[in-house]
């Protein structure tokens, strides 16, 4: 490749950004990235609101991480810290599935899903709102401080600042009870906590989604370079489809060709591509690490193609190859099923399948055993021989629940629990507070005429003395 | 390898300036980072100036730079500790109620067990063991046999007053003979009243030994404080000598040992060095050991 040199000197290392002003656009990629940001955003701002009733001793709030009693409820779902392999395995499908989109249609996180898209959709739609659109907003910018353009820039800023600020409120309402901690926070008793984290996010929404906006995915964020590694070239992408674009001509320049017989592209360079692009780059410079493929360049272009009467999907979901296919004069093939599709299917069908069969099978009833370090077993003043374990039992309903304990695996073996009373067949009943869990030191006697090996498995078993539902553990008994 | 060279060049393909480096002929363009990435770089070194201000930083020779808001994070350790003391102390005046009471309520049986714990690790583990479980000449305090009796009262007197401990009136005291030491028995007595305690505890007896004169020798000597059956006096911290526990060993070696110079051990008197809640919070455990009466 040759080189040409230039002088030293005209390679800054930092420059300053160039500002983006996307202009609107109307179509059938806006209008579904319309769709999935006021889901979006209506899910984030209200569920919070959502009551789901769960009896007496439990909170009703449908969505609610509870850090202070370590609990997290989801609508039906209550988990304790020891499960958050829940969130594991939720964290595991969604990797999957983010991998399975790109290997689909490429970065439609990016482009429709991802909060840093939806919030940077929000906020431009109030910019256009007080500053007009792209041309408007440039002049704007350029002209002088006049009055107007203090006014203007004045409630775009207060307008975000409001958005961002009921972002971090929303945010915090996840963590305790929505209505009360409302009330808590308009009156201003509410933890300090509360108020920090609404502050942080309520500067991180507006610095994010209304300064920053594409420089957190060019340079903040690390998808994008994740993304070159998941793509292939089966997966479609936003793609400008040179072999129909070039060469770019004007309208009347293309006419006069086709009419001689030379060949004409359909792309009249425009520019309109670039001017709805939120990250302000030129798909038609190929696929790069800034384009977050939102589909709104082809929304502009198809806008474009209608008018000047040519075909549709200049721009569209597409690959290169298909491209160069079509040079070759071949066709396009589209390849959604594949192996490696398929093989992410799998996964998120296995993991997924994994668990709800795992919560299915949940049990709201659990017992931990532990055999005591020293002394391990204890001689009695009738030779019989005494181990002891401490016993922690886990109750997951929001009832108190009363559980018998027993133990089997060595004939004639007595079990009793330190400060427990016992039935009347000598099964201690340990009453658990609801949702709560509740530790006891039990001991376990073998009666002296029995000569046990050095270290026999014996078998505890829990069971709610009403409901039946039971769980053993296992545990050494030893003996000398 | 990386080449630096001094000139910079234009890539052909993208039209992009070179950084001039290279590594195995890849070149890297030339993409100038925001201004605004340099801009919080060099605020983030301004703001470290501020802590240089505000919170101890520099190394002087015996001791460093303060900061003018005096933070140190040996303050919150002390702070954290005196919080604990505060938490404790309003715990411990639960712990005035009796015994009987504290028992009865789980949140203060819960207290008085993470206490005695503590204070067993710190003052009682090291003759008895981490959990209690004794070794020989101290009483393994998970079994059901005590010298001075297992309720609740009995071991808090034991830890409040101690065993043989000299000028406090109410610790728990007895004294066996040195049967042999003494005098008062011949080696040969004391093998058969060796042998015969054995018999009692149903231990095998030693071959060649005659036992007749054993009950005699027992009743004349021992069975004033160990019964006449051998089943000890909780009183007189005499043990029972009959069950299949022992705290000095029931071999022959350890009995002639034991009639020869006799046996007295001591545990100090709690009460002395110890709270009263303290000293309540132990009994707890204790007697929650598993031997508790």
């Amino acid at each position: 490749m040759a080189l040409q040199e230039t002088e030293l000197g005209d390679l800054p290392l930092f420059a300053a950004t160039k500002k983006v002003y996307p202009q609107s656009v109307s179509g059938r990629y806006r209008r579904a990235k319309w769709l999935i940001l006021g889901l979006c955003l209506g899910v984030y701002y209200l569920l919070p609101f959502l009551r789901w009733d769960r009896g007496p001793n439990l909170p009703n709030q449908a969505v609610l991480a509870d850090l202070a009693n370590a609990r997290f409820y989801f609508f039906f779902i209550e988990i304790w810290p020891q499960e958050v392999y829940y969130f594991t395995g939720l964290l595991i499908m969604a990797a999957f599935v983010l991998f399975m989109m790109n290997a689909v249609a490429g970065r439609v996180w990016c482009g429709y899903l991802c909060p840093q898209t939806v919030w940077t959709d929000l906020f431009l739609t109030v910019e256009r709102f007080f500053e007009g659109d792209r041309r408007e907003r440039i002049k704007l910018d350029e002209g002088p401080w006049t009055a107007g353009k203090v006014w203007r820039k004045t409630a775009k800023h207060f307008v975000w600042l409001m958005i961002a600020w009921w972002t971090g409120g929303a945010w915090v309402l996840y963590f305790a009870d929505a209505p009360t901690l409302v009330r808590d926070l308009a009156t201003l008793q509410a933890p300090f906590t509360a108020y920090a984290f609404i502050a942080i996010l309520t500067f991180t929404t507006y610095a994010l989604a209304g300064i920053m906006r594409e420089q957190v995915c060019n340079y903040m964020c690390p998808w994008p370079r994740i993304q070159a590694a998941l793509t292939d070239d089966d997966a479609l992408n936003v793609t400008y489809r040179y072999d129909r674009g070039d060469p770019r001509v004007s309208v009347k320049q293309a006419e006069r060709l086709r009419k001689e017989g030379h060949p004409a592209g359909d792309c009249v360079d425009c520019r309109q591509c670039v001017a709805v692009c939120p990250t302000g780059i030129d798909i038609r410079d190929g696929a790069q690490l800034d384009c977050i493929q939102c589909g709104l360049c082809i929304d502009a272009c198809d806008n474009v193609m209608e008018k000047i009467s040519r075909p549709k999907g200049l721009i569209a979901y597409d690959t290169d190859d298909n491209v160069k296919r079509r040079i070759a004069g071949e066709k396009p093939v589209y390849n959604p099923l594949r192996l490696r599709t398929m093989i992410y299917a799998a996964l998120i069908l296995v993991v997924g399948g994994a668990m709800v069969f795992q919560l299915a099978t949940r049990r709201t009833i659990e017992m931990s055993v532990l055999h005591d370090r020293s002394p391990l077993f204890v001689r009695l003043s009738d030779g019989s021989i005494r181990n002891a374990y401490t016993i922690r039992i886990l109750n997951k309903r929001p009832d108190e629940r009363p559980v018998a304990l027993t133990v089997h695996g060595l004939p004639g073996v007595r079990i009793e629990a330190v400060g427990v009373a016992a039935t009347a067949d000598l099964r201690p009943v340990v009453s658990v507070a609801p949702d709560s869990s509740r530790e006891v030191r039990v001991l376990v006697t073998l009666p002296p005429d029995i000569h046990p090996e050095k270290t026999q498995t014996i078998t505890f078993t829990a069971a709610d003395l009403f409901a039946g539902e039971r769980v053993t553990a296992t545990d050494h008994f030893i003996a000398p | 390898m990386a080449q630096h060279q001094d000139h910079h060049e234009v890539d052909a393909h993208t039209g992009v300036s070179t950084t001039g480096h290279e590594w195995d002929g890849i070149r890297e363009l030339n993409t100038p980072l925001p201004r605004w990435w340099l801009g919080i770089f060099y605020a983030t070194i301004v703001w470290s100036v501020g802590y240089w201000v505000v919170y101890p930083a520099w190394p002087l020779i015996t001791t460093t730079t303060q900061g003018v808001i005096g933070y140190a994070s040996r303050n919150d350790i002390a702070r954290d500790l005196a919080l604990l003391q505060q938490q404790r102390a309003s715990q411990a005046a639960g712990l005035t109620a009796s015994l009987e009471q504290i028992k009865a309520d789980p949140s203060l049986f819960r207290i008085a067990m993470a206490q005695g714990k503590a204070v067993f690790g710190d003052n009682c583990a090291a003759c008895h063991g981490v959990g209690g479980g004794g070794a020989k000449g101290y009483p393994n305090l998970n079994d059901d046999e005590w010298l001075w009796g297992g309720s609740l009262g009995e071991i808090h007197q034991t830890l409040q007053h101690g065993i043989r401990v000299a000028g406090d009136a109410e610790t728990r005291i007895s004294q066996m003979p040195a049967f042999g030491k003494d005098g008062v028995l011949k080696p040969a007595e004391i093998r058969v009243v060796a042998n015969h305690v054995r018999a009692l505890a149903g231990l095998p007896t030693e071959r060649g030994v005659d036992l007749a004169k054993g009950p005699e020798l027992f009743a004349t000597n021992c069975a004033a404080c160990h019964g006449d059956a051998g089943k000890g006096n909780k009183e007189l911290g005499a043990p029972n000598l009959t069950d299949a526990i022992s705290l000095y060993g029931m071999d022959m070696a350890s009995l002639t040992e034991t009639l020869t110079n006799s046996r007295a051990g001591v545990m100090p008197a709690w009460g002395q060095r110890l709270d009263p809640t303290t000293v309540k919070a132990l009994t707890l455990y204790v007697h929650s050991l598993g031997g508790g009466q």
